[in-house]
């Protein structure tokens, strides 16, 4: 096999698992916007609320620390203990359920009826307001993650590859580890939304306001469920990237990512922000590979944004998104 | 009654006031943003450094400094609002830590007669005090910097690179850019081939570029990154087992925050630097003292002894040493921002006044004049040990190119100086 074939090869197998850590993020995204219209701004500085309460919380940081110190003179950090990584991960859950809480009570219930754009300017001073509240609660500093992921060449695959293709292919394990968790948290949600009481009324309440209203569903109690689904799925994608690079503000801005594969993909549908996950993550990694070096390299960023625009062209809904058709 | 309370207001107001003869030194700082965890050690160690001169020594030649901290997020905009908002103050010098703050604040601090020092960062041609009047980069410049890197490559290599594949993997900004035309001059020098590898902000997202570094299998890897584009670049490296020993980073990417979310992989990795690491000095036992000890540090006290903390604090250090420079030579200790750029102008570092300041070989020793505003251009190299989590000093503060950096420095300060209508030369 000529050895360019088995790097492109390489690059595709990469660029979809790339994809898979796009669409941990669009997910988050997906889910608030099915449910309530609201484009979540905040969706990417949540995911690094989640990862830091998360390091935190394993750490036995005291939050707000920094702050309780100025005010008090007191020299207190950490509580002196340490947190097993599945057990925090399920406090941490616990303190997005809260958040959820906190954003419907306080900023989303008193804006019911009001245009999208209001809705999304909240969203945006959300996200400053928690991008703030994260580093005081917890600091500024790098954090590191490790809830126990294993990172590192997959040593299988490379030898696999290497006695077909005479070339070993990288694959990251953590890449691995998530897109098996992406695969089970989307059968999760699915299933969820199908089979459960909750899941059936919050399909209803995406389907039509009213109508959930006049059976009986309460908006209140599903619009705090799917920003506890967004705020977990936040968790999730701040665990696989902040295991990467450690905890930090950077991870705010993997929304950035999750963009054109929601363009793509479609704002309203679970496996559109999959797959366009995936056609974004193929796409821009292998425009890098066969184009990059011919212009300088560092395609990546604006390739993912063009590649969403032609889809856009063709189908302005995303791939899978709903057709809004208005009548006069 | 009336009269007290009178004299009382004003008392207040007095109190309350800028004290005129402060020498003050803005901080433009970055603690929040994606670049916050090098901005913060950075500051710490700025702050701390005055807060220690006026405790210990009652401030500079008597007079107590103030450090007015302004916070610019590492944005351009936001770094020029902070120079016009704390220029007024009686600003005596600016460290913005940014190279586009930097390149926005050149013609600015012409104009308003106050020195700029961008110690390993900013405009490298900056160096020809001829033409930049106003800046000063000592004790060493990106050039220097890049320089450095190759030599001590040709030191392991036995002199000889050619032959050899380097990679530079480079934050895409003009930063990242800056070092690029030294080691394409450098790679013609010595014969080595070099591979640009750009990495677009922030630098999550790396993966493409270790592809083509494990498909290409440069024998050294050079990183110019800063913020999560060095974590995630180490992280890479350890993932397609890149030896550590031949990945070597500028000196924005050699703080241990850099190396620590990587762990004992991470082992052996290398950065270049103008100054000394760790906290063996004995600067540092005076900061706990005067500083740590009297709940008096800029931040949670937790940054001393850090690579970003030692080169804020000497930035610092240098900053002070130039105002005691220009005490002595205008024979006032209420000195002015124009005179301040003279003491930076004479500043004269020597190894005896460093160990008096208690940072005995943390530095190179280097003169500053009206033609060289840049320094030396010593380069040392710095090796991370993940056991012990430390980093360490491995050479000497060795001499870089002068031949290819002089030139390139000549070159692009003329350029500067012919679109700005600017006629080089000492006055």
């Amino acid at each position: 096999m000529p050895e360019q074939l088995a790097f492109a090869m390489e690059v595709t197998l990469n660029g979809l698992m790339a994809g898979v850590l796009y669409a941990l993020v669009a997910l988050g995204f997906v889910l608030i916007y099915k449910a309530s219209g609201i484009f979540n701004y905040a969706q990417g500085v949540m995911a690094l609320f989640a990862a830091m309460t998360l390091v935190g919380i394993m750490n036995g940081q005291v939050p707000f620390s920094h702050l309780i110190n100025a005010m008090l003179g007191t020299e207190i950090h950490h509580f002196g203990w340490h947190v097993p990584g599945l057990l925090a991960i399920l406090l941490t859950v616990g303190v997005m359920v809260l958040l959820a809480w906190l954003v419907q009570v306080c900023v989303m219930r008193h804006l019911v009826g009001q245009e999208p754009i209001i809705l999304f300017m909240a969203t945006i001073g959300l996200a400053y307001f928690l991008e703030g509240v994260s580093d005081l609660m917890w600091g500024s500093e790098i954090k590191t993650l490790d809830v126990g992921l294993p990172q590192g060449i997959n040593i299988a695959i490379e030898d696999a590859t290497y006695k077909l293709f005479d070339y070993g292919f990288f694959v990251d394990n953590l890449d691995i580890v998530a897109t098996v968790i992406a695969a089970l948290l989307v059968t999760g949600l699915v299933l969820f939304s199908q089979y459960t009481k909750q899941g059936r009324a919050m399909r209803a309440v995406a389907d039509d306001h009213q109508a959930a209203l006049s059976v009986g569903i309460s908006l209140n109690f599903i619009w705090v469920l799917v920003w506890s689904v967004a705020g977990f799925v936040a968790l999730v994608a701040g665990i696989m990237w902040g295991t990467k690079s450690g905890v930090q503000f950077s991870l705010s801005l993997i929304a950035l990512k999750a963009l054109p594969v929601l363009m793509l993909g479609g704002f309203t549908s679970i496996p559109g922000a999959i797959v366009g996950g995936l056609i974004i993550g193929v796409g821009e990694k292998l425009f890098e590979f066969l184009v990059g070096p011919m212009v300088g390299g560092a395609t990546e960023n604006w390739f993912a944004y063009v590649l969403a625009l032609l889809f856009l062209v063709f189908r302005p809904q995303g791939l899978f998104g709903e057709k809004i058709i208005e009548r006069v | 009654m009336k009269k007290t309370l009178t004299t009382l207001a004003l008392g207040a107001a007095m109190a309350a006031g800028p004290a005129m003869a402060d020498l003050v030194f803005p901080d433009l700082s970055y603690r929040t943003g994606p670049y916050a965890a090098g901005g913060i050690p950075f500051s710490d160690g700025y702050n701390d450094y005055f807060t220690l001169l006026n405790e210990r020594d009652g401030g500079i030649g008597g007079v107590p400094a103030k450090v007015i901290e302004c916070e610019t997020g590492y944005n351009t905009e936001k770094g020029v609002e902070c120079y016009e908002s704390t220029k007024g103050e009686g600003a005596l010098i600016y460290q913005p830590l940014s190279t586009g703050i930097t390149y926005q604040l050149i013609p600015k601090v012409t104009a308003d007669n106050i020195p700029l020092h961008t110690m390993g960062y900013g405009r490298t041609s900056a160096a020809n005090g001829e033409v930049f009047s106003h800046v000063f980069n000592y004790p060493a410049n990106y050039w220097n910097g890049a320089s450095g890197v190759v030599n001590h490559l040709l030191e392991e290599n036995g002199g000889d690179l050619s032959g050899k594949k380097i990679a530079l993997v480079y934050h895409n900004s003009a930063y990242g850019k800056e070092p690029i035309r030294t080691l394409e001059e450098l790679s013609k020098k010595h014969g080595f081939e070099l591979v640009t590898l750009p990495v677009d902000h922030p630098g999550q997202e790396q993966k493409s570029q270790w592809l083509q570094i494990r498909r290409e299998r440069p024998d050294n890897v050079v990183m110019w990154g800063w913020g999560v584009m060095n974590q995630v670049a180490i992280q890479e490296a350890a993932n397609i087992r890149f030896p550590m020993e031949n990945f070597i980073g500028v000196w924005w990417s050699g703080a241990e925050h850099d190396v620590m979310s990587a762990g004992a992989k991470a082992n052996g990795y290398k950065a270049v630097t103008f100054h000394n690491v760790g906290r063996d000095f004995p600067v540092f036992d005076d900061i706990k003292t005067h500083v740590s000890d009297k709940g008096l540090a800029a931040g949670a006290g937790d940054q001393i002894g850090n690579v970003l903390y030692n080169r804020g604090m000497y930035a610092a250090m240098l900053a002070a040493e130039a105002a005691k420079t220009a005490q002595e030579i205008h024979g006032t200790k209420d000195i002015t921002a124009a005179m301040m750029r003279d003491g930076m102008e004479a500043l004269v570092m020597t190894e005896e006044k460093m160990a008096g300041l208690g940072m005995p070989n943390f530095g190179p020793a280097f003169n500053v004049s009206c033609e060289n505003h840049g320094g030396p251009g010593l380069v040392g190299v710095t090796q991370w040990d993940a056991d012990s989590q430390t980093w360490s000093l491995i050479s000497d503060f060795k001499a870089t190119d002068g031949e290819v950096i002089g030139g390139l420095i000549a070159e692009d300060s003329g350029a500067y100086a012919a679109e700005n209508n600017i006629e080089a030369g000492c006055k």
